[in-house]
């Protein structure tokens, strides 16, 4: 099990919004690939999958805000 | 205008000037070298213009634009949809737009910082031209008073930068008035409208280029 989570993106920044997810709940999805477009003011920024698995669960739905930290989805 | 584009290449080192360019070509290229850059190709720095488009970012609001289809489409003015943060924007001739695609991993990983950096070279790029420019808390880009003259709306993917920033040097100005730019309810200048007389080209850019490489530390050759 594995948890996609909001990484630090630099001092002063402590939230984004969840503006697009490339994949969905059951896709199979690899090391490497795009998984979630996140969103400041001024910056789109994409998540990568650290490893090969499957969607097990989306957490933060597009549109939602996120904390620096906070789990989006779980892989398996 | 536009003699930005009428200009000799500026191709140089990390410097890579393509002249005007269709939107949807600079941005292939843009995704190309970011994969590139991310397997550990050299950065680089795309400057360009772009014939006359609209795009908007994630946070768009398609309300922001003020023109109808018909008008657009008079204009033969292209709607686009991208992956960059920030509202609606319009690129036209007379606008350097600046495509910095870095390697934010040589940088601390801060998208903060590099937010900031870019933004001061654009500051500092404007003193060239006597234009005291400065940042407004809590709206993008860089102002002249109450004018808006420069854009910032980044991408990243791994750590690596791509989008960037659009400086009015002679733009159109009426232009924007399809827009509302960046959801700001404001109005736009350039170098040419504030100062009040023709800039050259060529020194443009290679204005830029100095600013950019001693800001963003980056090699010029």
């Amino acid at each position: 099990m594995y948890h996609v989570v909001l990484p630090e993106l630099g001092e002063g920044i402590e939230k984004a919004m969840v503006a697009f997810w490339h994949c969905k709940v059951g896709d199979q999805v690899y090391k490497d690939s795009d998984l979630v477009e996140l969103v400041t003011d001024k910056a789109a920024f994409n998540v990568a999958c650290d490893f090969d698995g499957v969607i097990k669960e989306v957490l933060i739905a597009e549109g939602q805000e996120a904390k620096i930290g906070q789990v989006l989805a779980v892989i398996e | 205008m536009s003699d930005l584009t009428a200009a000799q290449s500026l191709t140089t080192g990390s410097f890579v000037d393509l002249g005007l360019i269709d939107y949807s070509q600079a941005y292939r290229l843009q995704k190309e070298t970011v994969a590139q850059v991310i397997a550990g190709a050299p950065e680089r720095v795309f400057l360009c213009e772009h014939p006359v488009v609209l795009t908007l970012g994630r946070m768009a609001d398609r309300g922001y634009i003020l023109a109808s289809k018909d008008e657009l489409a008079a204009h033969g003015i292209e709607i686009l949809s991208i992956d960059r943060g920030g509202e609606v924007t319009l690129h036209a001739p007379g606008q350097l737009v600046v495509y910095p695609i870095l390697d934010l991993r040589k940088r601390g990983k801060n998208l903060k910082q590099y937010l900031y950096d870019l933004e001061e070279v654009a500051i500092q790029f404007l003193q060239h031209y006597k234009i005291f420019s400065v940042r407004k808390p809590g709206k993008t880009g860089v102002w002249v008073g109450a004018q808006k003259i420069v854009s910032v709306g980044v991408g990243v993917r791994k750590w690596v930068t791509y989008h960037g920033l659009g400086i009015n040097i002679n733009t159109d100005l009426t232009l924007f008035s399809l827009i509302n730019p960046c959801g700001l309810n404001v109005t736009m200048a350039s170098i040419e409208s504030i100062i009040g007389q023709a800039v050259m080209s060529q020194k443009v850019k290679q204005d830029f280029c100095e600013v950019f490489m001693r800001s963003l530390r980056l090699k010029g050759n």
